[in-house]
């Protein structure tokens, strides 16, 4: 049996967000998106004590195994970013659009009132290959767009994560027996 | 077997009904280059030498009951896994963060901040000195009380095993009227989270040691 899942609570602050943690990529890279958005609740009211983590590949869909995202330490690209969310529940990285025929991103969600973290998957819009994506394929037709980032610019997206309501995003299990 | 780990809703802690979402989960169908089948690996050179040392971080000792915490992290199959990043946080001896949402009215300890990191050995063991966590009051109901805890946060092999949870001493008073422990709802499972007190870890005339294994859950591909 494996090790239950406890609530980050709200005092990690001191301790897991780190500073060059929203930064998968420096912000000079020449292939560098920027991905804002805020966390919410039921109510419509954002977490200003949530974290958020993303994990993904490279541009040509490869994974870094070289570590290098708690110091950079010269490597440019890490595949990990983590953000705390700031007073208006607002998160950022700097990234970049990984490879494959539907990039997406991987993420996780922690806060207070989360007994466990949420799973969800950031993939962009006017992909053709996200039609065929297995994993986006098998989400309900009109909850879909929950996973697909907007864009708010040439480099620049958006994409809110609800935990409940009307506009809840889709979220994954993560127990697998 | 079953899922171990507590539901999203759970009311008797209260900041879940408006926080826990209310729609099923989808089962994903990951593909064996998802990349949720692999995890972010850190190496030795991205953490000081001390980070796994919450009592020498500042100029003085931190006061409180000195504790050795060690213990493995395994994967569901029983075997270790190393070079994971384990990342822990806690209270003071007295149950005060240095966080400044922090509102409890018990003393900071200038020689302590309570937060610390370090990658498991060959053998997937973790090892942190640090002192006894202080049990804390917060507003979830009347006279709430948090039982004495660390806080964990382990990166396995594949971000699906990606797990944060907490750490609690053996036979803590506190359990019974915990909602975040008791959100659990096997008792089993709740016994999970208990760390043993260790005596072959102790130190003669320096610190006492608990021991406490993480027990990663299954990966897509292993189910
Ligand atoms: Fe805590």
């Amino acid at each position: 049996m494996s090790t239950p899942s406890q609530t980050v609570g709200p005092f990690f602050g001191y301790a897991l967000p780190y500073a060059d943690g929203p930064y998968v990529v420096p912000e000079w890279h020449p292939d560098s998106i920027r991905i804002r958005g805020r966390v919410l609740d039921g109510a419509g009211e954002p977490l200003p004590d949530a974290l958020v983590e993303i994990w993904q590949a490279d541009a040509d869909g490869n994974v870094a195994r070289g570590g290098g995202a708690l110091r950079r330490a010269g490597k440019d690209f890490s595949g990990f970013g983590r953000c705390g969310t700031d007073a208006a529940g607002n998160f950022w990285f700097s990234t970049i659009k990984p490879g494959g025929p539907a990039p997406y991103i991987a993420v996780l969600v922690f806060a207070r009132g989360l007994l466990k973290p949420v799973a969800t998957r950031i993939y962009f819009p006017g992909e053709p290959g996200n039609a065929t994506d297995p994993v986006l394929s098998a989400v309900p037709v009109d909850r879909r767009d929950t996973l697909v980032a907007v864009q708010e610019g040439e480099r620049s997206y958006r994409f809110d994560v609800h935990l409940r309501g009307e506009q809840e995003t889709v979220f994954f299990e993560r127990y697998f027996g | 077997m079953t899922d171990p780990n507590p539901p999203y809703l759970y009311p008797p802690y209260g900041s879940t009904p408006l926080r826990a979402p209310s729609r099923p989960l989808v089962m994903p169908s990951y593909g064996p280059d998802a990349i949720e089948l692999v995890s972010p690996v850190f190496g030795h050179e991205e953490l000081g030498l001390l980070d796994n040392d919450l009592t020498r971080q500042h100029s003085g000792d931190p006061i409180g009951e000195r504790i050795i915490v060690t213990g493995r992290v395994l994967d569901s199959g029983g075997r270790p896994v190393p070079n994971a990043l384990v990342e822990i946080w806690q209270a003071n001896a007295a149950g005060r963060y240095i966080h400044l949402r922090e509102q409890h009215p018990a003393p900071l300890d200038p020689n302590f901040t309570g937060a610390g990191r370090c990658l498991t050995d060959a053998d997937g063991r973790y090892r942190f000195v640090t002192v006894k966590p202080g049990a804390y009051p917060w507003g979830n109901h009347h006279n709430a009380w948090r039982p004495a805890h660390i806080h964990f946060s382990v990166f396995g092999t594949a971000f699906t095993q990606r797990l944060v949870t907490q750490m609690y001493f053996p036979g803590d008073p506190l359990f019974a009227y915990d909602p975040i422990f008791q959100s659990i709802p096997d008792e089993k499972a709740r016994e999970r989270l208990v760390s043993r007190f260790d005596i072959d870890t102790t130190v003669p005339d320096w610190s006492l040691a608990y021991q406490w294994d993480i027990v990663l859950g299954a990966t897509p591909t292993e189910a």
